[in-house]
């Protein structure tokens, strides 16, 4: 699904070199897991993946399903079925979440060659969607994020990746600032959509989304790099000793 | 201050190039003939002057209208799903076999041309006059040429809640027509209408509206001016507030190479409400310029001026807003915001917000900025797989959305913000 090898990537305007050498490959309907302290490159290489602005890509490759997508605009990558919910969801004024969700809705399916879904079709989705994630008719009407708590923020992440149906999905700490109760909707949201054709990338700085959302692999990353891969167990001990110990074996 | 031998000429020169409007009743001679006078002081706009520093006057006040091309709409015109009551101008003189019959339950109208001839009347009591209340403290010549100049326009006195719009549509059929309208509008006690006005009105165009609102009458006025590319306009609201009164004023503007759309707004009566919004789109020679000045003259009215630009490929747009609350005017609330979204290096805003407060408890506040497309949210809407393009014009409708917003009317908003919407999908083609 989707390889990314030997990705580098510095900063565009600065000489700072954030990933240095990422090797990383998940295979359909695989949950992977990224941990790794603040500023260890994460949520950097889920930017990078996803197309943003502002980085350059030294060296390196990213594949998904056959196809090279840093050399692909970001709505093409969207298209491609990659997807990424964001650790700071951008907020809209101005602009409904309804209309916001249908106008991606039918972009992505105007670029795979279909039809723009119907109006009846859409709305019966996004309610039945939304409900999973108790996400209520007001929600539904705001303006995109505006307004927002944090755990709006993300679940409102989650729905859109529901209607979007992407077949990898990448979650930035889609964990930070929520509450137990909110994370639980989050990780029942997350599990709806797992399926054997869709992969997800699951990024936490914490073990206890974790204990949700259940990894079959565990990486953990630092100063740009993977520097340990495991099972489910290495999240676990991390959680006990800390990054230290895994960064000095890795030294 | 003297006016100048250049301002003297030009003012002379303009007067002679406007067919006299056939003679009227002794009421509307005097007051054409007081409104030549009082432009005989003041003198046109000239490119010194301090409020028209940011727009040239020169196509505005030259004797001859700059020829402009036809513009053939394809598809149907904006309102025109609504059930209203149509008055139709073309190059500035109502049509009468393209208008609807002029029946409204509760409401009386009239061609200017026809009520001009009549010895009494009740616009006697607004025509010229709130437009000459509206000189001071800052003279708007083009506005006292258009009452002397006018000979046709509507007149409309709501006397009980209107229940369809009076839509006014323009039509221009003649490449160098040099249009004056002047329109007056009376609400009275408790009445309310609804006034929609949109099309190509001539090649150059003048247009005055008088709004007095009586005591707890409402007014709300959406206007759609756009598409023929190559008009010049300068069109002035004059609007008085009873107490209670209640005006809201929304224009759409996209297209044209010169707009100057002012707005005076006096607010009489205590507890009056005033609403002045618009929202502009433009590229390339698109000028386009809201001044507008709030008079607060009474206690505990609101008012605020929200308005919007887009801008691109060297358009320039113009905000001149001021709030003035006078002592005694004390619990006034006043707002006015103008923003643009530049999406270029090449176009530019000019504002001049202003607040002139005599009064010591008020609660008045302004604010203007200039900006762009921010790259955040342009990277997140596209992560979502929308085309940049796409992404770029509904961050361009969100953007306008605080000044859309402004119209009451649910159908009337969605309409606006439809044809704002396709004015973007066509650009993109
Ligand atoms: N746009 C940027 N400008 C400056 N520094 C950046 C930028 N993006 C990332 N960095 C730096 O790169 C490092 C990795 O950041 P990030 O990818 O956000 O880490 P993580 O998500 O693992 O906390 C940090 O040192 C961060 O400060
Ligand atoms: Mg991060």
């Amino acid at each position: 699904m989707l390889e990314i090898k030997n990705l580098h990537v510095k900063l565009k305007d600065e000489d700072t070199v954030i990933l240095k050498g990422v090797n990383l490959t998940v295979e359909p309907g695989r949950v992977h897991a990224i941990m790794g302290p603040n500023g260890s490159g994460k949520s950097t290489l889920s930017y990078v993946l996803s197309g943003r602005d502002g980085y350059e890509v030294t060296a390196g490759e990213a594949w998904l399903d056959g196809v090279n997508i840093l050399e692909l605009e970001p709505e093409e990558r969207a298209a491609a079925g990659l997807f990424l919910a964001f650790q700071y969801p951008v907020e809209i004024p101005g602009v409904g979440n309804m209309t916001f969700l249908r106008t991606a809705v039918n972009a992505q399916r105007k670029a795979r060659g279909q039809e723009e879904i119907s109006s009846t079709d859409f709305l019966k989705l996004v309610r039945e969607r939304a409900k999973t994630l108790d996400i209520d008719a007001e929600m539904l009407k705001r303006p995109v994020n505006v307004g927002f708590s944090g755990g709006e923020k993300k679940r409102n992440e989650i729905l859109q990746m529901a209607m979007l149906e992407p077949r990898m999905c990448i979650l930035d700490e889609t964990d930070s600032g929520l509450d137990v109760d909110a994370m639980k909707l989050v990780a029942k949201g997350v599990n709806a959509l797992r399926d054997a054709d869709r992969s997800f990338l699951v990024i936490t700085h914490y073990q206890r989304l974790l204990d949700h959302i259940e990894p079959d692999v565990v990486h953990i990353m630092s100063a740009g790099r993977i520097i340990r891969s495991g099972g489910p167990e290495l999240a676990i001990e991390v959680e006990k000793n800390g990054y230290a110990d895994i960064k000095a074996e890795a030294v | 201050m003297a006016v100048t031998q250049v301002k003297v000429d030009a003012t002379e020169a303009r007067l002679a190039a406007i067919p006299a409007p056939d003679k009227g009743a002794a009421w509307i001679e005097a007051a054409r003939d007081a409104a030549r006078a009082r432009l005989r002081e003041m003198g046109l706009p000239g490119r010194r002057d301090e409020y028209w520093k940011f727009t040239r006057p020169d196509s505005l006040t030259a004797p001859e209208a700059p020829a402009a091309a036809l513009f053939e709409m394809g598809e149907p015109q904006v309102f025109d799903g609504f059930d209203r009551v149509k008055l139709v101008f073309v190059d500035g003189v109502f049509d009468a076999d393209s208008s609807d019959d002029p029946a409204l339950a509760g409401v009386e109208i009239e061609r200017l041309a026809t009520a001009a001839q009549t010895d009494i009347h009740w616009a006697r009591e607004t025509y010229g006059i709130l437009e000459a209340r509206g000189q001071t403290p800052v003279p708007r010549p083009l506005a006292a040429l258009n009452t002397a100049c006018a000979g046709d326009g509507v007149l409309i006195r709501a006397t009980a809640r209107a229940e369809k719009p009076i839509s006014l549509i323009y039509r221009h059929e003649s490449k160098t027509s040099d249009a004056y309208l002047h329109h007056v509008i009376r609400v009275e006690s408790g009445a309310e209408l609804t006034l929609l006005e949109n099309g190509p009105a001539a090649a150059r165009f003048n247009k005055v509206m008088e709004v007095d609102i009586a005591d707890g009458g409402r007014f709300n006025h959406v206007r759609a001016q756009g598409r023929d590319h190559e008009r010049r306009a300068a069109t002035h609201i004059f609007a008085r507030l009873g107490a209670e009164a209640v005006f809201k004023s929304f224009t759409m503007t996209v297209n044209g190479q010169m707009t100057r759309n002012e707005c005076v707004v006096e607010m009489a009566g205590d507890d009056a409400v005033a609403h002045v919004a618009g929202a502009a789109m433009g590229d390339g020679d698109f000028h386009d310029d809201d001044t507008v000045f709030v008079t607060h003259d009474a206690e505990r009215c609101e008012s605020r001026q929200v308005f919007k630009k887009v801008l691109r490929g060297g358009a320039v747009g113009v905000f001149q807003g001021k709030i003035l609350v006078k002592a005694g005017a004390q619990k006034t609330d006043g707002y006015q915001i103008s923003q643009s979204l530049l999406l270029d290096g090449d176009s530019q805003f000019l504002a001049k917000p202003e607040l002139e407060i005599y009064a010591d408890d008020v609660v008045c506040s302004h604010g203007s900025t200039t900006g762009a497309i921010d790259a955040d949210t342009l990277y997140y809407l596209r992560s979502r797989g929308l085309p940049k393009a796409e992404a770029t014009d509904l961050l361009v409708l969100s953007f306008l959305a605080e000044a859309v917003e402004e119209i009451e009317d649910d159908a009337l908003r969605n309409e606006v913000t439809a044809r704002l919407g396709a004015w973007l999908a066509r650009r993109r083609g």
